[in-house]
C-alpha cells in the first residue's frame, strides 16, 4: 500500500513537472501547403512513349519545426511528395529538410538533410553545388533533393565562413519514358555510374567565405566530391542514357554591387574533372523603376550574359554563349502580386527559351502561380531541340496552412 | 517732386523688406533649434533601450473598409552612435504563404540602408535596393522610410507652435527630410510636453500636399522609462485607404547580439 501510494505521490509530481516541460519546449510550428498543379503541352509529343498533353499533379509539404524556449536547439523536417497523373518518375517523395540545429555564441553546427542556395543571378544558378537538382519538378535549377550534411558556421566581424560536410550522394531525378521535356532516349536513373570508387558513399566537401563590405556581397567557395550534374550516356543497346557522376573539384565565386536602384550580378565557376578544367560565369545587371507610372508598382529590367568554356566530354549545357533579357513586375499590393518575363538567346544558332513566372495571393490562404515555356529556334542536332515540341503553360493553386 | 516721393517710397518698403528678411532669418534659427531640440528630446527618451523584441499585426483596409491582416515579428538592436541607424530584422508569420519571408536592415543616416530579403521558398538571401524608400511596404500604407527613419538626424526640424492633442499639450515641429529619395517634402510631428513621445505626423508628398496622417495611441511606458505605442494608425487621404499596426507587448534587454542580425542567420529566424 505504502509503494501504491508513493508511486500515486510520484504520478502526482511527475504530471505537473511534465506539464512545466512541455511549456518550456514550446510548441510545434506547422506550416506548408497543399497544391493542385496542371501542365498542359499544345503540342503533340515528339518520342514514342509520351503520354498526353496534359498532366495533373498533386504536392503535399507540411513544415514542421521546433525550437526550445532558448533558442538553442531547432529542428526542421519537410517532406516533400508529388503525385503526378502521367509519369511514374515525377510521382515522387523527397526529405527536403531533416535537421538539427545547434546554436553557440558566434557558430551554430546544422546535421540532417538540408537545402543551400548561394548565387544571385536569375537565368542560371551556376554557383550552387551543395544540392542535387530535382529535376522533374521543374527546370530553373531551383528546386532541390534535401542533402544530408553536417554544416559547421561561424560569424566573425570579418565574414562568415561555412564547412561543409557532405556524406551521402543524392541522384539528379530525370523525366521518365511517358514524360515531357525529356531527351530522345529515357534516362536510366537505375544504374547510375561513378567514377569514384566508393560511388554514392563518396564523402563531399565544402568551405565557403561569405561577407558583405559596404555595397558589395561577396560569396568564394571551393568544392571536392562528386558533381552534381551527370555526364548521360546511352547504354549499349542504345535504348536509355546512363548518368555518369565524376569526382570533380569546383572554385566558385558569387557577387553583388548594389548602388542606388542598380543591381551589378556577377557568379563564375572553375572545374576539373569533367574533360578539360573549364570555367562558367553569368554576368548582369538588375535596374528597377519605382513607382512607376505614378502608382506603387515597380519595374525591374534585366540583362545577363552566359558564358560556359566546357568542352564536350562535360555534361551538356545550353548556355555556351548566350544573352538573357527580362522584366519583373511587383504590383506591391496586398496580394503581392509580381510578374518576371525573360527570355534567353544563343546569338550564334538563334535557339531561344522564353519563360513566364508570375503568382499572386487569391485569399489569406490561397496562391495561385502561373509558369509558361517556349522554346523555339532549335535545330536537330542542338541542345533544346530534344524539347523544341515541349512548350508548356503550368497553373498551380496552393492552400497554404 | 512726385518722382522723388515714390523713391523714397520705394527705398522705405526695401528697407522694411530687408528688416523683416533679417528679423525673420534670425528668428526662423530660433525656431529650427527649438524644433530640433524638441525631437532630440523625444528621441533621447528612447536610448539605452538595448534592444527589443515585438509581434505586430498589421491591418490593411481598403477604401470599401474590406480588411487582410498580416503578422510580424519585429527585432530591433540599438545602436548607440547617433550617427548610425539601428539594425532590424523583420520576420513574416502571415499571410501564410509568406510565412518566414524576412527583411534585415542596417540603417543608415544619410545613404540608403543596407537591405538583405530571405526568401524562404528558395532559401535564398537576396541584397536588395533600399533607395526607394517610399514605396509602400508589403502593399499597406506605410512607406518603409515611415518606421525606420526615424533617426534624429534624418531630418531638420523647424518648431511652429503648440497645441492641445487629446489629453496633452503638444509641440508642434516640422521636420524636413534630410535622405535623398524620400517621398515627403515635409512633416508635421506632434510631440507631447509630458514624456516627449510622438503622437501624430501629417506627411505631405512631393507636391506639398497632404497624403497621409499617422495617429500613434495607446502609449505604455515600459521598465526603465521606455515608452511604446501600441497602436499606430496610418491613413492616406489621397486613396482612402488606411492600415493600423497593432502591437504586442514589447520585450526589452532581450540579449539579441550583433550576430543575430547577420544574412547568413536569415535561413533560421522562424
Amino acid at each position: 500500500m505504502k509503494f501504491l501510494s508513493s508511486l500515486l505521490g510520484f504520478a502526482a509530481v511527475a504530471i505537473p513537472l511534465q506539464g512545466a516541460a512541455a511549456a518550456e519546449l514550446g510548441p510545434l510550428d506547422i506550416s506548408g501547403f497543399i497544391g493542385v498543379e496542371t501542365r498542359v503541352f499544345p503540342f503533340s509529343s515528339q518520342f514514342s512513349g509520351q503520354a498526353g498533353n496534359a498532366e495533373i499533379s498533386l504536392i503535399v509539404t507540411p513544415e514542421f519545426r521546433y525550437r526550445t524556449s532558448d533558442g538553442k536547439h531547432q529542428f526542421s523536417f519537410i517532406p516533400y511528395f508529388r503525385l503526378d497523373s502521367r509519369d511514374d518518375e515525377r510521382t515522387h517523395f523527397d526529405i527536403r529538410e531533416a535537421y538539427w540545429l545547434y546554436r553557440g555564441g558566434s557558430w551554430e553546427i546544422l546535421t540532417g538533410f538540408n537545402r543551400v542556395f548561394w548565387g544571385v543571378t536569375e537565368s542560371n544558378h551556376l554557383v550552387n553545388v551543395i544540392n542535387q537538382v530535382d529535376l522533374v519538378e521543374d527546370l530553373d535549377g531551383e528546386d532541390f533533393l534535401g542533402q544530408p550534411m553536417i554544416n559547421f558556421t561561424t560569424f566573425q566581424n570579418w565574414g562568415q565562413i561555412d564547412i561543409y560536410v557532405l556524406p551521402g550522394f543524392r541522384e539528379r531525378t530525370f523525366p521518365g519514358s511517358e514524360g515531357r521535356l525529356r531527351a530522345p532516349i529515357p534516362v536510366d536513373t537505375s544504374s547510375p555510374v561513378y567514377s569514384s570508387d566508393l560511388g554514392q558513399k563518396h564523402v563531399d566537401v565544402a568551405l565557403r567565405y561569405s561577407h558583405y563590405f559596404g555595397d558589395l556581397d561577396i560569396g568564394v567557395y571551393y568544392f571536392w566530391g562528386t558533381g552534381r550534374v551527370p555526364t548521360l550516356v546511352p547504354n549499349q543497346a542504345g535504348s536509355a542514357l546512363i548518368p555518369h557522376y565524376d569526382i570533380i573539384n569546383q572554385a566558385g565565386v558569387d557577387l553583388q554591387y548594389t548602388k542606388d536602384a542598380w543591381l551589378f550580378k556577377f557568379e563564375g565557376i572553375i572545374r576539373g574533372g569533367q574533360g578539360g578544367t573549364f570555367g562558367a560565369f553569368v554576368a548582369g545587371t538588375e535596374y528597377t523603376f519605382f513607382q512607376v507610372f505614378g502608382g506603387n508598382a515597380d519595374i525591374g529590367v534585366l540583362a545577363e550574359y552566359l558564358h560556359d568554356g566546357r568542352d564536350a566530354s562535360a555534361p551538356a549545357t545550353p548556355f555556351e554563349d548566350d544573352i538573357f533579357a527580362g522584366m519583373r513586375l511587383a504590383l506591391n499590393d496586398i496580394q503581392d502580386t509580381s510578374v518576371l518575363v525573360g527570355v534567353i538567346v544563343d546569338p550564334s544558332s538563334s535557339e531561344t527559351f522564353y519563360t513566364i513566372e508570375a503568382e499572386r495571393r487569391l485569399a489569406q490562404h490561397y496562391v495561385i502561380e502561373l509558369r509558361a515555356r517556349f522554346f523555339t529556334g532549335a535545330d536537330p542536332g542542338e541542345a533544346l531541340f530534344a524539347i523544341s515540341r515541349d512548350d508548356y503553360v503550368q497553373l498551380r493553386l496552393a492552400r497554404y496552412f | 517732386m512726385k518722382n522723388s516721393s515714390r523713391k523714397l517710397l520705394s527705398r522705405l518698403l526695401l528697407a522694411g523688406l530687408f528688416a523683416t528678411l533679417l528679423a525673420g532669418g534670425a528668428y526662423a534659427g530660433e525656431l529650427e533649434d527649438k524644433g530640433f531640440e524638441i525631437a532630440a528630446r523625444s528621441d533621447r527618451s528612447d536610448r539605452g533601450f538595448t534592444d527589443s523584441v515585438v509581434d505586430m499585426k498589421m491591418i490593411l483596409r481598403n477604401a470599401h473598409g474590406q480588411e487582410t491582416t498580416r503578422t510580424l515579428a519585429l527585432k530591433t538592436l540599438e545602436i548607440p552612435d547617433e550617427d548610425v541607424g539601428d539594425k532590424s530584422l523583420i520576420v513574416f508569420y502571415t499571410p501564410a504563404d509568406i510565412y518566414g519571408t524576412a527583411l534585415l536592415s542596417y540603417a543608415k543616416i544619410l545613404d540608403p540602408d543596407d537591405q538583405w530579403l530571405y526568401l524562404p521558398a528558395l532559401k535564398r538571401v537576396k541584397r536588395i535596393s533600399s533607395v526607394n524608400k517610399s514605396g509602400p511596404f508589403v502593399g499597406s500604407e506605410f512607406a518603409f522610410e515611415d518606421f525606420t527613419s526615424l533617426e534624429l538626424n534624418k531630418f531638420t526640424y523647424k518648431y511652429i507652435g503648440e497645441e492641445v492633442c487629446g489629453d496633452f499639450t503638444c509641440d508642434v515641429v516640422e521636420r524636413f527630410p534630410r535622405y535623398e529619395n524620400s517621398g515627403y517634402t515635409k512633416q508635421i510631428a506632434w510631440i507631447d510636453q509630458t514624456v516627449f513621445q510622438l503622437r501624430k505626423v501629417d506627411f505631405y508628398d512631393r507636391k506639398g500636399a497632404l497624403l497621409k496622417t499617422l495617429k500613434l495611441e495607446d502609449y505604455r511606458e515600459y521598465d526603465g522609462g521606455y515608452w511604446r505605442a501600441q497602436t499606430l494608425r496610418m491613413e492616406n487621404h489621397l486613396t482612402g485607404k488606411s492600415t493600423d499596426l497593432i502591437y504586442s507587448d514589447y520585450a526589452f534587454k532581450t540579449g539579441l547580439q550583433d550576430n543575430d542580425f547577420q544574412k547568413g542567420v536569415l535561413r533560421r529566424v522562424r
